[in-house]
């Protein structure tokens, strides 16, 4: 068995660990509802109106001294979500299928002797190891491991995809690609895409939390109970524009190291080409996104529904652009 | 631009009845409407979709033969689309409006902005405000006994000054404190990254006039001289001058390619193109350079791009009583990842008749079951040229430009190849044959007479495609593009913060410290930021009277 067998093998063993764990944080999204299912809607909004009120007495009375963005998110929950064991299983689940995925990039690497992002398989095999460790990274720092499923999913999704239809064989690079700008260049654009990833979670779970804080506000209860246990939608808010920004920043990157290579490589820094196009449609559609938030009547779900949009767009340029448009960048190697 | 989330615009006022408004007033609601925030978010999303079409049709700048293309395919579409500048949307006049207007819109607001956040720069941080306690971060500590208010205020002062804040001590009804303002660098740092982006626009808009760009095929051995009849296509920019094209010889003295042998599962891949060059500038000594995909040569104001290769086959055609009447090294297009390449040989004089052939040329030759030729490896092992002959009207004597890789064979006959029953010609280098009719031979010429028998490797010559370019502004751009990410970086994670520290003498005598804090933007830490300068503070005031017993003693 050679070092790209036991790549692809250890791909499979990847998403079989990341399978159980969506399965895990899937049970316990299942968990939550129950949990929230004794309460009614009027004692939601009790609850709501109480924790409010905690709120301001912490504000206004006692020494608070928050150090860490969890212990706020812990605070804002609607309705208090103790330890569940479920939960935990996912996380080290997820912690599992990492390592592993990590070991079939890095041998894809050393069997190819180069980086492992030079076609559509490798970029979509080292695009979603990078989802998983902003996800991971961002969970030391923050409690969004009701996430879990979101992420394991969608990484479950794409590297279906990459496996069954992105597989192609080890060949050595050709030779636009021979250059320190490709380590760079798509490197920083997918550990981009992976704070996008997150905060188009973020985002979408801010819309529902906030369709629920409305329908709880006229007396009606929503259908998704579990989202009672997760922060609320202004907290989600304030979480997907600090992820989305340094998204923002390495995006920037992206594009100023993908113009100075353009330059080394085809002798002009931005020519329009179908990829660049895209790269600078997704800027500008994030760019809106920073701007909505300071903008009237732009707050909150419009600049959401912004966020999204943006990730739709950071999607379509990946699985859409890279396959079936016509133009300069055409390493998808299929 | 974004203004501070702190920032709300004024909410609309209803019911005011407004004057009439004469021209000038028209003009101020115009400029008020366009700076407003909403206009400058709902143009950078127009931006955004207007980006769209661009990359469905393909583009005369980047795509000119997919334009082409799409006429012959969509006859009755592609017109209408060019009618609405579809094919040149990136510089078409609705696309130009709405990054124009954009751009109007954000110095509308920048330039506001900047007067503001200079005032702000040379003001004092304002009053501080009369209950600290409805403020983010709150807290309280208690003074070590005896402390005095004016000197805990004034430790409290220094010690803010220290950690980059500006600070100012005032006296409010008996109570003293002191108010800072800090991260000023956020205002400027997005300041910074708008004026960039202005800086962008106009240095790519007017200095990119200054440049040029053409292309020139090279087969080995073959010299290009800097002038503009020397180049195959050529594209000025708006304000070029000839004159200012700097005189240089550069000759392609060696083409290497090198092709994947070992892993058969990228068998004839290439893995590096290798252009060897001289280069002389006017008056100077030559140097030798390379020129390779990734590595373009810088010589003369101009960057030498490397952008394609083929083989270009040495043809030599003779009249019947033996005189040359053509010979060159014709440069023939690849069609697929092994080289088969395509050519066209037009010999106008010379002959009884105007003669155009159509070459056909496999660097490693192999058949398929039907008998068709094909290509197996890119490189030359086996290498094979067929050639279709045409005699006629080539279509030249008109004086209407043609293009050399194209035959028009409307007005020729064909001789060989083809529904003729004649066989096409097949040469392999080093071969002469009859050309039909007893026109006279065709001959292809071994590029390395001398090689043994059964090594074909250098018997073709081989052409680059070359690329030059001059591009003035290019470092511009480039500066502005960092100070844009720097602007970014400074703007979206310093905290803009205000703090104060406020000493209240309580009922019993003691000392009661106040903080609080207010973001301004973004601020995560901010709380943290406020007990973390409770803490340092109250540690220094312990401190310093220990070491001080006087001042315990008063």
């Amino acid at each position: 068995m050679n070092l790209n067998e036991l790549s692809i093998l250890s791909l499979y063993s990847a998403m079989a660990v990341y399978a159980l764990a969506f399965i895990a944080f899937s049970f316990d999204l299942a968990k939550r509802s129950a949990a929230v299912t004794s309460a009614t809607a009027a004692d939601d909004r009790e609850r709501l109106a109480g924790s409010a009120h905690r709120e301001a007495a912490e504000t206004s009375g006692g020494t608070t001294t928050l150090t860490r963005i969890s212990a706020r998110i812990a605070n804002d929950a609607v309705t208090p979500y103790g330890r569940s064991a479920s939960l935990r299983v996912g996380v080290s689940l997820t912690v599992l299928a990492w390592l592993i995925h990590l070991m079939s990039a890095v041998l894809r690497g050393v069997a190819a002797e180069r980086v492992p992002w030079a076609n559509m398989y490798e970029f979509a095999m080292t695009g979603t190891l990078l989802i998983v460790s902003v996800f991971l990274i961002v969970l030391t720092r923050a409690d969004l491991r009701f996430l879990g499923t979101f992420v394991t999913g969608m990484v479950l999704v794409l590297l279906g995809i990459a496996a069954l239809r992105f597989y192609v064989e080890v060949a050595p690079l050709p030779p636009a690609l021979q250059s320190a700008w490709l380590v760079i260049h798509v490197f920083v654009a997918s550990l981009g895409t992976g704070f996008f990833a997150l905060g188009f979670a973020l985002s979408t779970v801010q819309l529902l939390q906030f369709r629920r804080e409305s329908l709880l506000a006229s007396a009606k209860s929503g259908r998704l109970r579990f989202l009672a246990t997760l922060p609320s939608a202004a907290t989600l808010e304030n979480l997907a524009y600090r992820v989305t920004i340094i998204g923002f920043i390495l995006w920037t990157f992206t594009l100023m190291a993908g113009s100075i290579w353009a330059e080394q490589a085809w002798g002009r820094y931005w020519g329009w080409d179908t990829k660049e196009v895209w790269t600078f449609i997704i800027w500008t559609l994030y760019a809106g996104y920073i701007h909505a938030r300071a903008t009237r009547g732009w707050r909150g779900s419009r600049s959401a529904w912004l966020s999204i949009i943006g990730f739709g767009a950071v999607m379509f340029n990946f699985g859409i652009v890279n396959v079936f448009f016509k133009g300069l960048h055409a390493y998808s190697g299929l | 631009m974004s203004r501070p989330s702190d920032h709300y615009d004024a909410p609309a006022s209803a019911g005011i009845v407004q004057p009439r408004l004469g021209f000038v007033g028209w003009l101020r609601w115009f400029w008020r409407q366009l700076t407003n925030m909403r206009t400058a978010l709902f143009l950078l999303l127009l931006l955004a979709i207007a980006a769209v079409p661009g990359s469905l049709v393909p583009q005369r700048s980047s795509d000119p033969n997919g334009v082409t293309q799409y006429f012959t395919d969509n006859p009755d579409l592609a017109p209408l689309l060019d009618k609405v500048q579809a094919f040149d949307v990136y510089s078409s006049a609705w696309f130009s409006a709405i990054y124009l207007l954009l751009f109007i819109s954000l110095i509308g607001c920048v330039i506001p902005r900047t007067k503001h956040h200079y005032l702000a720069l040379r003001a004092k941080p304002p009053r501080t405000p009369a209950r600290l306690s409805r403020l983010a971060g709150f807290t309280t500590r208690t003074a070590p006994a005896g402390t005095d208010a004016q000197a805990a205020v004034e430790s409290a002062r220094r010690l803010l000054k220290t950690s980059g804040y500006r600070a100012a001590v005032f006296e409010n009804r008996g109570e003293t404190s002191v108010s800072a303002e800090r991260g000023y660098l956020r205002e400027t740092g997005n300041l910074v990254f708008h004026f960039a982006l202005v800086g962008i626009l106009i240095t790519v808009g007017f200095g990119g006039g200054f440049g040029f760009s053409g292309q020139r095929v090279l087969v080995e051995g073959q010299t290009f001289v800097n002038t503009l009849l020397a180049y195959d296509s050529f594209n000025p920019g708006r304000f070029f001058n000839d004159a200012s094209l700097k005189p240089y010889k550069l000759t392609l003295d060696d083409f290497d390619v090198v092709y994947e042998e070992k892993n058969l599962k990228a068998y004839g891949q290439p893995i590096d193109f290798t252009a060897d060059v001289t280069i002389t500038p006017r008056g100077e000594d030559a140097e030798s350079s390379q020129v390779k995909v990734n590595g373009p040569a810088r010589t003369g104001g101009t960057d030498v791009y490397l952008l394609g290769n083929g083989y270009a086959p040495t043809i030599t055609v003779k009249d019947p009583n033996g005189v040359v009447v053509f010979t060159d090294s014709v440069p023939f297009l690849p069609q697929d990842a092994n080289l088969t390449s395509l050519g066209v040989i037009k010999i106008p004089d010379g002959l009884a008749e105007q003669l155009g052939m159509i070459g056909f040329f496999y660097p490693t030759q192999a058949e398929a079951e039907s008998g068709a030729f094909f290509s197996s490896f890119p490189d030359l092992q086996y290498p094979l040229l067929t050639l279709n002959v045409y005699s006629g009207d080539l279509g030249l004597d008109a004086g209407v430009p043609t293009s050399v890789y194209s035959l028009d064979i409307d007005k020729m006959t064909q001789l060989t190849g083809g529904k003729t029953d004649v066989e096409s010609i097949e040469l392999t280098p080093g071969d002469t044959r009859d050309l039909p009719n007893g026109l006279g031979t065709v001959s292809f010429d071994d590029a390395a007479p001398g090689a043994q028998n059964g090594d074909f490797s250098g018997s073709v010559l081989r052409f680059a495609s070359f690329d030059i370019h001059h591009d003035p502004t290019q470092l511009w751009v480039l500066s502005f593009a960092v100070l844009a990410l720097l602007g970014l970086l400074t703007s979206l994670f310093v905290p803009r913060r205000r703090v104060w520290v406020k000493a209240v003498t309580a009922q019993d005598g003691s000392l009661r410290l106040e903080y609080a804090g207010l973001a301004r933007g973004e601020d995560p830490a901010l709380e943290s930021a406020v007990s973390d300068l409770a803490g340092r503070h109250t540690d220094l005031l312990f401190s310093s009277q220990s070491a001080t017993p006087a001042f315990e003693q008063k």
